[in-house]
């Protein structure tokens, strides 16, 4: 069942000609001439469709906590500011079909009454600013975006945002200060942007795959979409498949799909590259929790976990993980945890925006003491001074950002604490002679 | 030198503060700093102190943002700027090479410039690439599937283009 991708290899899909042919924008005729906005907020509570971006939450639910009893213009602002280590789904849609954004831009804002509507791009992908802005153009001549939108009175105006390169501004109320000109320094909750949001009015900020899937939802009724997919995890769900696999690449699935056969299925994955052995999986983004082989095909339970929310956060932390933002990095068995482990962190700690002491501090500290391990110079003390860290620092911060730098070094430790034993005991093993690191260690 | 946009930037940059509302003019920050790096090369304390005249804002809120975002060049640079991709997934498929072999190459060390002054050499985090490992970014256009061969290819490529680009400004620090 594919949602979002049935036309993505129609040639010339990108351009409004072909797009608009294949059956596009159909939904904004429907929504804007023959349903309220209340209608199409409605019509997305009943699918269930809940945010792609990472967290989850139910989209029709966010959407009905803007402020209406605001006397200021409310927005709808598109976080296309795609970071996630392993995640690139958002950056393909927009890359091969930028119209499935744009529609999905112009049937939301409907629904939220937005007349101002922005895409906060991050700044890294010049090229895909371009392509939207070109598709953006395209609407306005086309008389899908501007004043008087096929004549139903309803007006809207839609540009592009870029970034400046900071996975911060990934986080909403870091966001908004961005497209603010300001600092991406995440805001205190409350007051949530449906009540103060963009320039202290009403905003709801969606991820790209979030938005895109309303037109559909539009088109064909909330209670269709809510019957693909398994349970609550009603849809599709745009994975991005990177690592030691045989076809990595941007795939949509219907949700429940049995991971083992996402991982195996030339349809997909293509299995593990070099006929190599599975070692690992992080199957939503550097920031959930890592899952060795055992865990991560089946649950502590036994059952066949599938890609769900539901089923992969089945466990918790201690033997589950979670669907994310479906950046999926597979690990083969010559993959060194510890030098994962210290990359992502690394990364946490470049981004941190510095703004709460647990997080600006203690991602360097996990850091350090990740690179001493990596690299010969660990102490035995030092794999429960990380657990402890990851800890103070986890939900002590304004956003969830201390939180994303935690979880993958608490989990490595948590599966893999033989392999940080084994860095500290044999740091000859791990390193030649002159003190450079081995990679492809495969660990006793 | 001085730091001026020429009028069809001028134009382009009084497009850009029409995408807000009156009185937001700020937001167009980030995409004036974009503009004039393109132009300028690098954001010095002179292009930055402009971009403050333009936008009716102190300068120094120019500066903490231009310095919180990785994107902005704080000092000189070389003509092309490598910014290759070193987060786990593109770890993972061989960027440390990459990375060694570009060092060895362009004879610099991380940050460094080349002596002819013609690339400058970066690592940044993620740029959302990772099903097509190793990559990097050379202005607007993402390389992928990276191997020494290729870096070959693509850096003869630059040179032989670069005959055409002018010289960055001269400028401060922060």
């Amino acid at each position: 069942m594919k949602i979002l991708l049935d036309k993505i290899n129609v040639p010339g899909i990108n351009t409004f000609e072909v797009y608009r042919r294949e059956g596009g924008y159909r939904a904004v005729e429907k929504a804007l001439k023959t349903m309220t906005p209340d209608q199409v907020v409605e019509e997305v509570k009943t699918s269930g469709l809940r945010g792609r971006g990472g967290a989850g939450f139910p989209t029709g639910m966010k959407w009905s906590f803007i402020d209406k009893t605001s006397s200021n213009p409310h927005y709808l602002v598109c976080n296309a500011d795609e970071s996630e280590p392993g995640t690139f789904k958002d950056r393909y849609l927009m890359q091969n079909s930028p119209h499935s954004l744009i529609e999905g831009m112009i049937v939301s804002s409907f629904a939220l009454e937005a007349k101002l509507s922005y895409i906060y791009v991050r700044g890294e992908l010049k090229f895909i600013i371009k392509i939207l802005e070109k598709a953006i153009a395209e609407a306005y001549a086309n008389g899908f975006l501007g004043k008087n939108i096929l004549g139903s009175g309803y007006d809207l105006d839609l540009y592009v945002q870029p970034g400046g390169g900071a996975y911060i501004c990934g986080e909403e109320t870091a966001l908004l200060e961005s497209l603010e000109g300001k600092r991406g320094n995440p805001r205190i909750k409350p007051p949530f942007p449906a009540v103060k949001g963009l320039w202290a009015s009403p905003t709801v900020v969606n991820n790209v795959e979030t938005i895109a899937a309303t037109t559909w939802i539009v088109n064909n009724g909330g209670a269709e979409y809510a019957k693909i997919g398994i349970g609550r995890s009603t849809g599709t769900k745009l994975i991005s498949a990177c690592g030691h696999i045989n076809n990595p690449g941007v795939y949509e699935i219907e949700l429940g799909l049995p991971v083992k056969e996402f991982l195996y299925s030339n349809e997909y994955c293509g299995g593990i590259w070099k006929n190599h052995k599975l070692k690992a999986v992080v199957p939503g983004g550097s920031s959930v929790p890592i899952l060795p082989e055992e865990l991560f095909l089946k649950t502590a339970a036994g059952e066949d976990r599938l890609m769900s929310y539901e089923s992969l956060s089945d466990g918790g932390f201690a033997t589950g993980s979670m669907l994310g933002s479906g950046g999926f990095i597979v690990y083969d068995e010559t993959a060194c945890i510890v030098k994962n482990t210290w990359n992502f962190s690394r990364f946490y700690h470049h981004e941190s925006c510095g703004q709460c002491s647990p997080c600006r501090e203690g991602t360097g500290w996990m850091e350090r003491v990740l690179h001493r391990i990596e690299f010969g110079k660990g102490r035995p003390e030092d794999i429960d001074l990380l657990v402890e860290v990851a800890k103070r620092i986890e939900g002590n911060t304004i956003c969830p950002l201390g939180d994303a730098a935690a979880w993958p070094v608490a989990a490595a430790i948590r599966h893999f604490r033989h392999e940080f034993e084994y860095h500290i005991k044999h740091p000859e093993k791990v390193m030649d002679a002159d003190h450079v690191y081995q990679p492809g260690m495969v660990m006793a | 030198m001085e730091v001026k946009f020429s009028q069809e930037q001028l134009d382009k940059v009084k497009e850009i503060i029409s995408r807000y509302p009156e009185g937001k003019q700020k937001s167009a920050l980030l995409p004036l700093l974009h503009l004039a790096q393109e132009d300028f090369g690098w954001c010095s304390v002179e292009v930055m102190d402009y971009i403050a005249t333009l936008l009716h804002i102190k300068p120094v809120e120019v500066y903490e943002v231009a310095t919180f975002y990785s994107m902005f060049h704080m000092k000189p640079v070389g003509k092309y700027v490598l910014e290759v991709c070193q987060t786990g997934p593109c770890m993972l498929r061989g960027s440390d090479q990459i990375v060694n072999y570009l060092k060895k190459k362009l004879g610099v060390e991380m940050g460094g410039t080349s002596a002819d002054g013609m690339f400058t050499l970066k690592t940044v985090e993620c740029l959302a690439s990772c099903g097509s490992a190793p990559m990097m970014q050379v202005e607007d256009a993402y390389y992928e599937y990276l191997s020494e061969e290729k870096i070959d290819e693509i850096l003869d490529m630059f040179r032989a283009n670069a005959i055409h680009r002018k010289e960055h400004f001269p400028g401060r620090t922060v």
